[in-house]
């Protein structure tokens, strides 16, 4: 890229960032950095720039950076929600890309300022990520890139298994709280009157782990915790990790409003801007390759960006009944638009403005595995196609699992419950699964689920796979 | 506000961990070698240097739903109705309900399919086999002449005079002389040329006799079994010889020599004679593989259902192959997924172990599974102890 079309992008900028201030819109402040598609595709597939190495993000950034080569698809945008925030220009973009890119980053931006799922969001995230990354590269060093590796696999097995609602503090059990309390050695050197003295066996080995949390949704906290086997380092990674899904699960919670509203926005934002007539026409077919349906499946794109804009509509002109009934004024489209953007999640978002109308125009369907064989439209009500898109985002989209005893058979034993809400696991991943988990636990573990009506406990104990 | 450009150029860090995952997906394959030896898409490659092996030891396994059983909402255009078909199973490539794009990825590809290059997976599995019995062959090899230009002097035939080294020691001369690094004012000092030596070499010669029983009891698995065997001990036997020679004889009552295509793909019918095989084979090797000049290794692949007449004669003919041959193979093969102890009374494989004169250069296995097919490979060319 010439330096003076960075001039240009850099007035695009400017200009961009005035209109959507006087829409009201309320970003962070934006650094862009225009980057080469190998580097791109790197902080695509670590989703952060800096974080820790695993093969895991090898192998996405390999299948990423394949797809790109071999021209089968390509990332336009990666944001990330700091603060300030970073957004990143693919070098080989379009000046009329890059215009929609910034437009399209800043509303992600402001939906993570805005929205309350991310008030808790730690704003220096790339900065701690780096932080984790170093010590797990020490950790490496000391107990060997192996066994970090292995223990890497493990946690990764059941890394979105925490609680979202994590910064709720939670009273803490009286014990970990009395051992806080304990006065620490007065002097610096207090610790060495002690050398002679036989040092207690780990005092968390005797100590049964607590139940008045139980059930407990988040697995890598309660393992970190109470399992009876993990080196202080590995309970760290774990800690590390814990910190870092804190910061994905937001995003998770709100993909399909988050990319609906970046794509209103990119769209109101473009048409204030004098763009040519031939820019016009590349603009037009770039967002409507943004938002439109793929077929058979969701885009999430154009799901929130048509939700957006009935939102905008129903409260723009709204009809008699919501005048009277609901005392709808006219004309508060947007206000209502940054309200959901605000209060909403996903599984909100859909249940409350997916209309009746939408379903229809969107030709939403439910569709299910028949015999086996083929996929089938199964209902096109559209409550029902609400719900069933409602149940299958909960948990954004992971089954549900909590531990409900960690001393199970008075044997310190994990034993995990699958609320099940109408889907199956699946039987070999789980059991993969479980291994994972004794990994970390060290101690027989158990998760009880239901499999054609009927409840089934799966047993792992380091050897042998069971089921009753 | 800002745009920046700033060098990325020592950002590595996505092919760093892109290297750590091929290094898993090595391990993978090594601990796996039993059921890639016998993969389809290595076999049938047809001279395809790399091929696409499914690895499962590589899935990021998590707690997920069965996909399968799954209800979904998709979209369609406008015109869809309740019991529309939108895709089969096994094409399915929709997404996992809404949003979660990579999530439907995934549901889809089962598991990870890695790309390998078939050198090195051949590299990997010859690691622990060799060839038995080679040396006493060796020495017997036929000696050849081969010229190798392998020194450089300042003496020599215009012709083979070294342009490149030339001008280099030219321009040496010159800045040592002048000060200054210059072509030009070519001295006979300057000239280099190339010489030649003559070596002996050795090459080593050997001939695999492929024999098969087509007989109407041998199905298309054991013909599968039949040929990834052959396939890999080819390769093998190609890196150890200069020269390897295939002679493909299939039997059933009555043996013939085929084409390889012919060997793989014909089925035949009838019964089991496998002496007509062996004395053909023997045959072979009278007219044109003479025993002190060639390696030979006649492995035979059968389900061991020969006549009950015949195993005399059969006995007798293998008693002679092994007297002319490095080694005699012989496998037999199972029906498909019956890894228990199977065997009609008149089963080759328990008589050759009965009643050979010289086992020792014998070697007799059974396979009874796509994954029996490393172990026999390794009991063929495994390192044995010298009795």
């Amino acid at each position: 890229m010439q330096d003076r079309e960075i001039k240009d992008l850099e007035k695009a900028l400017e200009q961009i960032w005035e209109v959507a201030r006087g829409f009201g819109l309320d970003p962070f402040p934006t650094r862009f950095e225009i980057v080469p598609a190998t580097v791109m595709y790197e902080i695509g597939s670590y989703a952060l720039p800096g974080r820790y190495s695993h093969w895991t993000f090898g192998k996405a950034y390999h299948r990423m950076k394949t797809m790109y080569d071999f021209g089968l698809s390509k990332i336009y945008e990666v944001v990330i929600n700091t603060n300030p925030s970073y957004g990143f220009l693919l070098e080989t973009n379009s000046p009329v890309q890059n215009k929609m890119v910034m437009a399209h980053v800043l509303g992600h931006v402001d939906f993570f300022k805005n929205s309350v799922y991310f008030s808790k969001t730690n704003r220096r995230m790339v900065e701690s990520v780096s932080t984790h990354s170093g010590r797990m590269t020490e950790y490496e060093f000391k107990y060997g890139r192996k066994s970090v590796e292995r223990f890497l696999d493990a946690v990764l097995a059941i890394e979105e298994h925490i609680d979202p609602n994590f910064f709720i503090k939670r009273e803490r059990p009286q014990a970990v709280e009395e051992r806080r309390r304990r006065p620490a050695p007065v002097g610096r050197y207090d610790d060495i009157w002690q050398l002679g003295e036989k040092k207690e066996p780990e005092e968390i080995e005797e100590e049964k782990p607590p139940t008045d949390s139980l059930p407990e949704k988040d697995l890598i906290h309660y393992i970190m915790r109470n399992s009876p086997h993990l080196q202080p380092w590995q309970r760290d990674v774990m800690a590390m990790m814990h910190e870092e899904m804190e910061y994905f699960i937001p995003q998770m919670q709100t993909k399909i409003m988050n990319e609906g509203f970046a794509s209103y926005w990119h769209a109101r934002i473009m048409r204030e801007l004098d763009l040519t007539d031939s820019e016009h026409m590349e603009f037009a077919d770039l967002h409507s390759g943004v938002v439109s349906p793929h077929k058979g499946q969701l885009n999430p794109y154009y799901l929130g960006y048509k939700i957006f804009e009935d939102i905008e509509r129903r409260w723009d002109n709204p009809t008699e009944e919501e005048r009277e009934k609901f005392g709808r004024k006219q004309g508060e489209g947007r206000a209502k638009i940054f309200e959901v953007r605000e209060l909403d999640n996903d599984v909100s978002f859909l249940r409350n403005y997916l209309t009746e109308e939408l379903c229809e125009e969107l030709d939403l369907f439910v569709y299910e595995l028949v015999e086996d064989e083929e996929w089938t439209i199964t209902e096109k009500r559209w409550q029902r196609v609400r719900d069933q898109l409602v149940a299958n985002m909960t948990n954004f989209g992971f089954p549900y699992i909590e531990v409900a005893d960690g001393d199970y058979n008075n044997n310190r034993e994990l034993y995990l419950r699958h609320a099940y809400e109408g889907s199956e696991l699946d039987g070999r991943y789980a059991r993969k699964a479980l291994e994972h988990v004794y990994t970390l636990w060290g101690r027989p573990v158990h998760l009880e689920t239901i499999v054609d009506d009927e409840r089934v406990v799966m047993h792992y104990d380091g050897q042998e796979h069971e089921e009753d | 506000m800002s745009i920046q450009r700033n060098d990325w150029s020592l950002q590595r860090k996505g092919i760093i961990d892109q290297d750590r995952h091929k290094e898993r997906v090595k391990e993978a394959i090594k601990k796996n070698l039993g059921s890639i030896v016998s993969n389809e898409a290595i076999i049938l490659s047809d001279g395809k240097r790399t091929v696409k092996v499914p690895i499962r030891a590589l899935d990021e396994y998590k707690f997920r739903f069965d996909y399968r059983k799954r209800k979904q909402v998709g979209q369609g255009d406008g015109k869809t109705r309740v019991g529309d078909v939108i895709a089969r199973e096994g094409q399915h490539g929709q997404g996992q309900g809404g949003g979660s794009g990579q999530a439907g990825q995934d549901a889809g590809g089962e598991y990870y399919e890695a790309e390998v290059n078939i050198d090195e997976i051949a590299a990997l599995i010859f690691e622990d086999l060799q060839l038995p019995f080679l040396e006493e062959k060796a020495k017997k090899a036929i000696q050849s002449k081969t010229t190798r230009f392998n020194e450089i002097r300042r003496t020599g035939v215009m012709a083979n005079l070294d342009k490149r080294r030339m001008i280099l020691e030219n321009i040496k001369r010159n800045a040592r002389e002048e000060g200054k690094a210059r072509f030009g004012d070519v001295r006979k000092e300057d000239l280099r040329f190339k010489t030649w030596e003559e070596t002996m070499r050795y090459e080593s010669n050997a001939v695999v006799l492929a024999l098969m029983d087509v007989s109407g009891s041998m199905g298309e698995f054991k013909k599968y079994i039949a040929r990834s065997f052959f396939f890999w001990m080819v390769r093998f036997l190609r890196t150890k010889y200069d020269n390897v020679e295939i002679v493909f004889i299939s039997h059933h009552t009555e043996a013939r020599e085929v084409t390889e295509e012919q060997f793989f793909t014909q089925g035949e019918s009838g019964g089991t004679v496998v002496s007509s095989a062996y004395q053909l084979a023997l045959d072979v090797i009278n007219a044109r593989y003479r025993p002190q000049e060639w390696n030979i290794y006649p492995f035979h692949f059968s389900d061991g259902d020969n006549y009950y007449s015949d195993n005399e004669e059969a006995v007798r003919l293998a008693d002679e192959l092994i007297k002319t041959c490095n080694l005699f193979g012989y496998g037999e093969i199972g029906e498909e997924g019956s890894s228990s102890y199977r065997r009609s009374s008149g089963a080759l494989l328990s008589i050759f172990n009965d009643r050979l004169k010289d086992k020792e250069r014998f070697v007799g296995v059974r396979i009874d599974d796509k994954e029996d097919v490393y172990p026999a490979l390794k009991q063929f060319f495994g390192k044995r102890n010298e009795l």
